[in-house]
């Protein structure tokens, strides 16, 4: 039996708004059924964003702080807290029917804490889960997040992962509401790019989620 | 009435918190509509209504956390009902219009004043221009399609009525605010003069790509017109034999391909790119060949394309295409391409001019191959000949360059010599 296909986007740095925008519309065909399941592979530019039922008390600087640092603030619909994101993070958007995969969102989770922790060990990172707390952790400090909307069991956002961001960047934050450190590949001596974390982060998200990843044929255009 | 349930979101989910309700406790909601919001761990899920009617009582208050199953909200049903057996016989899936005796929500407001007013049911686009054309006012003309939907046979029988005096066109109600001056046409009825619809995300990629590339290279073009009879020869005695032997057709692009990957390799500039202030030359010669697609474009890249003869070549356009229309590329396949070819003139086109593939610095255009009378030797012969349009980046290649690198792609046709394919 074939397995089913996934479409990959890399999309380089991009806005969080025009990724937003871009998940909605694929959102709608997904639900359609005019697409198969997606992957969306980016880098923001620095951006804080607050999930639906965050708190904003976790926030530690003023808008206006973070406007003059050029970060750009987000009210989103995803599950979770608070996070920042921004270049050197990679961040992974699936667009998945899970009524075709597992009708479960417990289980959609822990697969992409799975894909983060398998594309880790690639890079001698031992990662792990940590009970109670999503996400991916290595010693205590958290280095992949997680955050999800779900509407008739399509996905969308996803998971974040800290290759080498600009670490001080978490401190105008409580990251995910937890006062717990966050923590990077680069800070544990990995010198590794993003381009060959994101090619383990495909190869690993086919493997967990049983999908044949392929390239979206809206990467290379004339 | 029906409960509305906390839902079963998976195995190891046993509790929910509802996070927000969509609708308030007396709102109409339709079968599937989104009605509240739960959020699990880390994960937030619009629930929409299992059933059409109003909301009734709301159980379970915004930030309580509950069990699976639990009941969250009552939904009296009683428009869903009705509407029930009408929308089994109606041969559309969406639900007929419910009939008049249930207090239906307001009909929808016409974007734009209007004489004319749209009937509840979905109407078909050939009764709308009919009525269009005819000035037709819907309230007039009884509908005896499913759910008392109006049908061409119903406006026919309207129109064949003597009393069917057309409505005046600029008859708008005088309680209508601001209505336009007279001079205005009036909004056809029912038809917007737009539609809007957002852009899929492969237009938006593909919009982005051609400006950015209009914006980043010197784009110039030159066509060089090439005798390529004697290709057409050996294809057209090849073709069956082809055919059989490989069980696909054999086109001229492959003959194209082949030609542009000799000239590649004897003016490797044009095979380079510019990064910041360096030149950066590709040893490979991997020539990307666009495929049209229905709603956009791919250039999936044969690989050392310059290794390959023209069986290879036209094997790899073959399997290429057919797998960028089932989409089925992998994403080196896509990539890493270092020229470009495209072949418009299967579409019939004479001379175009492309537009570059970033980061690439030039890409071929191939016109449609015609039988053209053309004088040799003050003699008129009839030989089979194309333009070949050559897009380039002034920034990095001259147009003595761009002329000799054609020039040479047209020799190798001209002079094609391989016998053996």
């Amino acid at each position: 039996m074939t397995r089913p296909a996934c479409e990959v986007h890399d999309l380089g740095r991009t806005g969080y708004g025009e990724a937003f925008a871009m998940q909605r519309d694929l959102v709608e065909r997904r639900k359609a059924g005019l697409i198969p399941d997606q992957l969306l592979l980016l880098e923001h530019p620095h951006t804080i964003t607050l999930g639906r039922n965050g708190h904003i008390e976790n926030l530690l600087a003023s808008e206006e702080a973070l406007r003059s640092a050029g970060i750009a603030f987000h009210e989103t619909d995803r599950g979770g807290d608070i996070t920042y994101h921004g270049p050197g993070q990679i961040v992974g958007y699936p667009i998945m029917d899970l009524k075709q995969w597992k009708r479960d969102v417990g289980a959609f989770v822990r697969g992409m804490e799975e894909v983060m922790i398998s594309a880790l060990s690639e890079f001698d990172i031992a990662a792990a889960r940590v009970p109670g707390c999503t996400g991916v952790w290595v010693e205590g400090r958290k280095i992949g997040a997680i955050g999800v909307h779900l509407s008739r069991w399509v996905s969308s956002h996803g998971f974040a992962l800290n290759v080498n961001p600009g670490m001080s960047y978490f401190e105008y934050i409580v990251p995910c509401g937890l006062q717990k450190p966050v923590t990077s590949m680069e800070q544990l001596g990995s010198k590794a790019e993003t381009a060959a974390v994101r090619a383990a982060l495909t190869l690993h998200f086919g493997k967990v989620f049983g999908c044949e990843m392929v390239q979206a044929v809206l990467e290379t255009v004339i | 009435m029906t409960d509305v349930v906390m839902p079963q979101m998976g195995e190891s989910i046993v509790e929910g918190t509802l996070t927000k309700w969509l609708k308030k406790p007396g709102d109409r909601v339709e079968r599937d509509e989104p009605l509240f919001e739960i959020s699990t761990d880390k994960v937030d899920t619009e629930i929409p209504s299992p059933v059409a009617g109003t909301l009734g009582e709301i159980l379970v208050t915004e930030g309580t956390t509950v069990g699976i199953n639990t009941v969250v909200a009552r939904i009296s049903d009683g428009g869903a009902v009705a509407a029930a057996p009408a929308a089994v016989e109606a041969p559309s899936s969406k639900p007929a219009a419910p009939p008049a005796s249930v207090p239906a929500s307001a009909p929808p407001l016409a974007a734009a004043p209007s004489s004319i007013e749209e009937p509840a049911g979905p109407l078909s686009p050939l009764v709308r221009k009919m009525a269009r054309e005819n000035n037709i006012d819907f309230a007039r003309v009884k509908g005896t399609g499913a759910g008392g939907r109006i049908t061409k046979q119903d406006v026919e029988a309207y129109l064949a009525q003597p009393s069917a005096a057309p409505i005046a066109p600029i008859a708008a109600p005088v309680s209508v605010p601001a209505a336009p001056p007279a001079f205005v046409p009036l909004p056809a009825a029912g038809q917007a003069k737009i539609r809007v619809e957002p852009l899929s995300a492969m237009r938006a990629k593909i919009a982005h790509h051609m400006v950015f590339s209009q914006a980043t290279s010197a784009h110039v073009t030159t066509v060089h017109k090439v005798d390529i009879t004697k290709v057409a020869r050996m294809r057209e005695r090849s073709k069956a034999d082809f055919q059989s032997r490989y069980g696909m057709s054999l086109t001229y692009l492959p003959f194209v391909t082949r030609a542009a990957a000799e000239a590649l390799r004897a003016f490797p500039l044009l095979n380079a790119s510019i990064d910041g202030g360096s030149i950066i030359y590709h040893n490979e010669v991997n020539i990307g060949i666009a495929v049209a697609l229905e709603n956009g474009l791919i250039v999936p890249v044969i690989r050392n394309a310059d290794e390959k003869n023209v069986v290879g070549l036209q094997r790899s356009i073959v399997d290429l295409s057919t797998r960028a229309r089932s989409r089925q590329l992998k994403p080196d396949e896509v990539n890493g391409g270092t020229f470009s070819i495209s072949n418009f003139g299967g579409f019939g086109s004479v001379i175009a001019t492309p537009v570059i593939n970033q980061p690439q610095v030039a890409i071929l255009g191939v016109g449609a191959v015609e039988k053209t009378p053309v004088v040799i030797d003050d003699a008129i012969a009839i030989r089979s000949v194309c333009y070949l349009s050559l897009s380039f980046d002034h920034r990095l290649i001259d147009g003595a360059l761009a002329d000799q690198f054609t020039a040479k792609v047209k020799a190798v046709l001209e002079g094609w010599s391989e016998q053996v394919l």
